[in-house]
C-alpha cells in the first residue's frame, strides 16, 4: 500500500511559551522553536506500522519553505521512505482551502492508496483532510483512532465519537483519513537517526511542477485577542505556589473542596 | 592395621587405581568442553577494555575476592559465606592431592610431606568441619527460614531453593566423605594417624573405633570414590548455574569497573567523533553486551543483595537487578547451549526484558555498591537504553523533555534568555551582583548552575543562596547564563548519547572559553557528569566542598540557633551522585556539624547505603508503575531515625522529599531543606 502523509511544521508546544504579538493578529514568532505537528506524528507512525504489516511505501509531504525540510527529515528518520517539499511563492499565506488545493494537486500527479493527515494542526481548524477528499473525490473519515487493513481495497477504521465512544466503519480505498492522537505510540527519533538521513535527497516541487493554479486566499485572519474578563472570572497571578494556594483557597471557599 | 589405599585396592580382580585415573581424565575432558562452550558467547561479544591498571586490579582481588569485604554487610549470610569460601580455599589443596593419592598412595604435594603437611592436615580437618556446619546452617536458612530476598517473584520464574540446597548437599557430601576416608584409616591404625581434635574426622574415627577391619576398608575405599565422583561432578555442574561464580568470581573481580560515576562509551575503541558511523547503538541482543558483562551474568550468585537494596525493586517497580543478571544468564545458556547448536539470539526488549523494567532504574548505584563480586548494572542499563533510543522505544512523556533539550538545551522547553533571569530578581540583585562571564572579563570560578537550578522556582532559592554565600566568602565567580546548556548527566544515562555529546561539546567550549580556573555547582548530577563524563575542564567542586573550605578558613561564621531550632533534629540524606558515585560522605556532614547547636542523627540507610529519592533529571518526567514513592519511604526512614528535618544537597532530592512529605501526610512534622539553604540561613552575614 502506498501511503501519503501530509505533515506541517508548527511551533513546538513543548519548547515554547506561546504569546500574542503586539498587532494581535498572530503569535510572537521571534525565538520560537518548531516541531512536527503532534497529530501528524501519529499519522506517520500509523503509516509506518501499516506498511510494516501490509507492505508498500510511506511518503511524507509538506507545503512550506526550505526550513520545513527539517521536519520531513525527522519523519524520514522515523521510517518514512520518501520526503517531498512543495514550495513556491504562490503558496505563501495559504489558508486551509489553498493548502488542500496544493496538496491535492500533488496527489493528482501521483498515485496513492491512502492519504493521511493529522486531525488538526496549530490553527486548530482541522479542514485540510476533508477538503482534500472533496477535491480528489475520495471517501473521507475524520478523527480516526484505529486502522485495520482488510484487503487491497478496504480498511476497517475506528473513530472517536461523543462521550469517548467508538464507531467502527469500513471504508473503500483509496481514501483520506484524518488521524487522532492516541492511535499509537509514535516512536522516538534520536539525534543519530536524524543525522543518518541528513544527506538524503528531498525532491522539491513548485506550483508549475504539480500543476497548481492559484485561485487566491479566500480566508484571512483579522485578529487574535484574549477574551475580556467577564463576571465571575478571575485571573490568578504570582508564583506557582501562590497560585496553587489561591486555587485551593477558592475551591474551599466555594465548597468544591472539603 | 593399616588399610589398603585406593591406589592399591583390588575389587573383583581389578585394581581400583584404574578408576582413580579414569574419573579425573574423563571429567577434566568434559569440564574443558563445557567451559569451552561457555566461552563461545564471550568471543562473540563486544569489546571491553579491562587489561589496564594491573596493580589496582590485584588490590581489588585482594580486598573483594580474597578479603570478602562486602560479605559482612549481610552478617549471617556473609559469615557463612566466608566460612565456606576459606574452607574451599584450604580444601582445594586437599582435593587435588586426593586425586593423586588415588593413583599413588604415597603421593604428597611438594613441600607437604614434612611439618608443613602436618600443620596443613590439622587446618583442613577443621576447614571440612567448619564448611559442613556452615552448609547445614545455610541449608536450614534457605530451606526453612527462607529469607525474603531469596524469593523469586512469579514474573521472574520458578523458585531457586532446590538448586541452592542441592549444591549445599553436594558440598556436605564432599566434606563428610573426605572426613570418613580419613576417619576409617585412623580407626584402623590409631597409632599411625591422628585427626585434629574435635574435627569431623576425629569424631568419625571415634565412632568407628569398634568397627571391623572389613567395614573400615569398605568405608575407606567407598568414601574415597564417593568424594572423587562428587568432586568431579560438582566441577562439571558449576558452569550450569549460579555456582559458576565459584570459578568465575576471581576473574569477575579482577576485571571489575574501576571508575565510579562514569558510563561506558558506546563502543570501546571508537572515537566519539565517529559514533555516527556505527551500525548499531547500544544493546539489542545478547552479543551487543561486552564480554565482561557476559562474565557478570555467569558470575551472579543469586544472593539477592542488589535487589534487596534496589529502591526500584523495593517500591515494586518492574525492576530487580538480580533478575537482569539471571534472565540474561538463562538466555545465554539457551542461545549457546553446552549440548547442541547455537540458537537464534532474540531482541532482548520484548523477550526477557521490558521497556518499563529498563526505564525503572534511577542509576543510583545501590546494587553495584552491594554486590560482593562487583557485578555492574548501570552500564548495562544505559546500554540497553541506548538500544531502545536507537529503536525509537521512548515513552511520549520522555520524548517531550528530550526534544526540548535538543532545541532549547533544557528539559522544560524554556528559552535560553530565561536561564539567567534569576540574577535580575530585584531583591536578590540588591544583595549580590552575579557576573555573566564573557572572554573580556574572566573570573576565577565558574558557577555551573544547570537546568533545574536555573528554571525551577523552588530550586532558584538555593541557587541564589549558593551565589550569595560564594560572594560573601569573596569568591570571584560568574555564570555562563544564556551560553550554558544542560550538563546532560541524565541525557547520557537515559541513553541519548548523541544528544549528550552535543551538550557536552557546547558546554566544554563555553567553559574553556571562559578561562575559569575551577567550576562549582550545587547540583550533584552536574557535578558528576562534568567531573566524570567531560574532559579538558578545570577541577569541579560541589558547593558543599566550597562552603566547608569557607568554614575552615573562617570566612563563614554562624549565628547561634534561634528558639525554633531547639526542637529540630536533623538527618542528612546522601544524594546518590554526591555519595555513592563521588564518595562525598564526610564533607556535607562536617559542614552540618559546624553549625552551632546542631542535633544530627543518622538514618539506618545512610552513606553508601543511602536510599535514592527516585532519581533526578528526566525521571521527573517519567514514573514507572510503582506501589509507593521512594521519597515517601525515605521520609519515613527519617522519621524512624528520630529526625524532623531532612537535609539534602541535591535539587532533585529536595523536590522529591518535599513532595514526599506532603504525600506521606507529614506536613508540619517533617521538613526538607537543602544544605546550602540551611547554611545561608545561619550565616552571620
Amino acid at each position: 500500500m502506498d501511503i501519503l502523509v501530509c505533515v506541517k511544521r508548527v511551533p513546538d508546544p513543548a519548547g515554547n511559551e506561546i504569546q500574542l504579538n503586539r498587532a494581535g493578529n498572530d503569535i510572537e514568532r521571534d525565538d520560537l522553536v518548531y516541531a512536527v505537528n503532534e497529530w501528524d506524528n501519529y499519522a506517520v507512525e500509523e503509516a509506518i506500522q501499516i506498511v510494516d504489516k501490509a507492505g508498500g511505501s510511506v511518503t511524507v509531504v509538506s507545503v512550506g519553505t526550505d526550513e520545513d525540510e527539517e521536519i520531513l527529515r525527522r519523519e524520514m528518520a522515523m521510517g518514512a521512505e520518501k520526503g517531498v517539499l512543495l514550495t513556491d511563492d504562490a503558496f505563501n499565506d495559504a489558508d486551509g482551502y489553498k493548502t488542500a488545493a496544493i496538496l491535492s494537486a500533488y496527489v493528482g500527479k501521483n498515485k496513492f492508496d491512502l492519504i493521511l493527515t493529522g486531525a488538526q494542526a496549530d490553527a486548530g481548524a482541522g479542514q485540510v483532510g476533508g477538503m482534500m477528499a472533496a477535491m480528489l473525490d475520495l471517501p473521507y473519515a475524520s478523527l480516526v483512532n484505529k486502522i485495520e487493513v482488510d484487503s487491497d481495497t478496504a480498511l476497517t477504521i475506528g473513530r472517536e465519537i461523543e462521550g469517548g465512544n467508538q464507531e467502527i466503519s469500513s471504508i473503500e480505498l483509496p481514501c483520506v483519513l484524518s488521524i487522532q492522537t492516541g492511535i499509537n505510540e509514535p516512536r522516538y527519533v534520536s539525534i543519530r537517526g536524524i543525522r543518518k538521513v541528513a544527506s538524503l535527497e528531498i525532491p522539491v516541487f513548485d506550483a508549475a511542477g504539480i500543476g497548481f493554479s492559484d485561485s487566491g486566499v479566500k480566508m484571512q485572519r483579522l485578529e487574535y485577542f484574549q477574551p475580556e474578563l467577564g463576571a465571575g472570572a478571575e485571573m490568578l497571578d504570582g508564583s506557582d505556589e501562590e497560585m496553587a494556594d489561591k486555587v485551593v483557597e477558592l475551591l474551599k471557599a466555594k465548597g468544591g473542596l472539603k | 592395621m593399616e588399610l589398603v589405599a585406593p591406589a592399591d585396592f583390588v575389587l573383583w580382580g581389578l585394581r581400583t587405581q584404574i578408576l582413580s585415573i579414569l574419573i579425573p581424565v574423563v571429567a577434566l575432558a568434559l569440564f574443558s568442553y563445557i567451559v569451552y562452550k561457555r566461552l563461545i558467547p564471550l568471543s562473540k561479544a563486544n569489546r571491553d577494555e579491562r587489561f589496564d591498571r594491573v596493580g589496582e586490579r590485584l588490590g581489588k582481588v585482594f580486598s573483594l575476592w580474597l578479603g570478602q569485604i562486602k560479605q559482612p554487610r549481610y552478617m549471617v549470610a556473609g559469615v557463612l559465606h566466608i566460612a565456606i569460601f576459606f574452607g574451599f580455599l584450604v580444601l582445594a589443596l586437599r582435593s587435588i592431592s586426593l586425586v593423586f593419592i588415588g593413583m599413588n598412595a604415597d603421593f604428597a604435594l611438594p613441600g607437604m610431606s614434612g611439618p608443613l603437611g602436618t600443620l596443613y592436615n590439622i587446618a583442613k580437618d577443621y576447614a571440612a568441619t567448619i564448611v559442613l556446619i556452615a552448609c547445614l546452617i545455610a541449608a536450614f536458612r534457605r530451606g526453612v527460614m527462607k529469607p525474603a530476598r531469596y524469593a523469586v517473584p512469579e514474573r521472574y520464574g520458578k523458585d531457586h531453593t532446590a538448586e541452592a540446597v542441592f549444591v549445599l548437599a553436594l558440598i556436605s557430601v564432599l566434606m563428610i566423605s573426605e572426613s570418613l576416608f580419613e576417619a576409617a584409616a585412623i580407626a584402623a591404625a590409631p597409632t599411625l594417624h591422628q585427626a585434629a581434635p574435635l574435627s569431623l574426622a576425629d569424631m568419625f574415627s571415634r565412632m568407628l573405633s569398634g568397627a571391623s577391619q572389613g567395614t573400615l576398608q569398605t568405608l575407606h575405599i567407598g568414601s574415597y570414590y564417593v568424594h572423587d565422583l562428587v568432586f568431579f561432578y560438582f566441577l562439571c555442574f558449576l558452569p550450569f548455574g549460579k555456582h559458576f561464580h565459584v570459578l568465575t568470581s576471581l576473574f569477575n573481580v579482577y576485571f571489575m569497573r574501576l571508575n565510579k560515576g562514569t558510563v561506558k562509551p558506546v563502543r570501546y575503541g571508537i572515537d566519539e567523533s565517529k559514533l555516527e558511523d556505527q551500525e548499531v547503538f547500544g544493546v539489542h541482543k545478547l552479543e551487543d553486551f561486552t564480554w565482561k558483562h557476559m562474565l557478570d551474568f555467569y558470575s551472579c550468585a543469586d544472593c539477592g543483595r542488589c535487589s534487596d537494596q534496589c529502591p526500584a525493586n523495593i517500591v515494586k517497580r518492574p525492576l530487580s537487578p538480580r533478575f537482569i543478571s539471571i534472565k540474561a544468564r538463562d538466555q545465554l545458556f539457551k542461545t549457546y547451549p553446552v549440548w547442541g547448536e547455537a540458537q537464534p539470539s532474540p531482541e532482548l526488549i520484548g523477550s526477557i526484558y521490558t521497556e518499563d523494567e529498563i526505564l525503572s532504574c534511577t542509576t543510583c548505584g545501590a546494587c553495584e555498591e552491594e554486590c560482593p563480586i562487583a557485578i555492574e548494572y548501570i552500564d548495562k542499563i544505559v546500554d540497553l537504553r541506548r538500544g531502545m533510543i536507537d529503536a525509537g522505544m521512548v515513552p511520549q512523556s520522555l520524548q517531550k523533555p528530550l526534544s526540548a533539550l535538543e532545541k532549547r538545551g533544557n528539559p522544560y522547553g524554556k528559552t535560553a534568555k530565561q536561564r539567567a533571569k534569576w540574577i535580575d530578581d530585584k531583591d536578590f540583585a540588591e544583595l549580590v551582583e552575579v557576573k555573566l562571564i564573557d572572554p573580556e572579563t574572566p573570573v576565577e570560578t565558574l558557577f555551573f548552575v544547570d537546568s533545574v537550578s536555573s528554571y525551577d522556582d523552588r530550586i532558584i532559592r538555593i541557587t541564589k543562596d549558593a551565589a550569595r554565600l560564594m560572594d560573601h566568602m569573596g569568591v570571584d565567580f560568574g555564570i555562563l547564563g544564556e551560553e550554558e546548556k544542560d550538563a546532560g548527566n541524565e541525557v547520557r544515562r537515559i541513553g541519548e548519547e548523541m544528544l549528550f555529546q552535543d551538550l557536552k561539546e557546547h558546554n566544554t567550549e563555553m567553559i574553556q572559553e571562559s578561562g575559569a580556573k575551577r567550576i562549582v555547582t550545587a547540583d550533584p548530577h552536574a557535578f558528576n557528569t562534568l567531573k566524570k563524563d567531560y574532559s579538558g575542564l578545570p577541577p569541579v567542586q560541589h558547593v558543599c566542598q566550597v562552603l566547608l573550605e569557607g568554614v575552615v578558613a573562617g570566612k563563614l561564621n554562624f549565628n547561634q540557633p534561634g528558639p525554633d531550632d531547639a526542637e529540630r533534629v536533623y538527618t542528612y540524606h546522601d544524594p546518590c551522585y554526591l555519595g555513592r558515585h563521588n564518595l562525598l560522605y564526610d564533607e556535607p556532614r562536617k559542614l552540618l556539624d559546624s553549625l552551632p547547636g546542631m542535633k544530627r542523627v543518622e538514618m539506618v540507610k545512610s552513606r553508601d547505603r543511602s536510599f535514592c529519592c527516585s532519581g533526578g533529571g528526566l525521571m521527573l518526567f517519567y514514573e514507572p508503575e510503582e506501589e509507593v514513592r521512594m521519597g515517601v519511604l525515605r521520609v519515613n526512614m527519617a522519621k524512624e531515625a528520630g529526625a524532623n528535618v531532612i537535609v539534602t544537597a541535591c535539587p532533585f532530592c529536595l523536590i522529591n522529599m518535599e513532595d514526599a512529605i506532603k504525600i506521606a501526610g507529614l506536613e508540619g512534622r517533617m521538613e526538607a531543606i537543602d544544605l546550602t539553604e540551611l547554611v545561608a540561613g545561619r550565616v552571620a552575614w
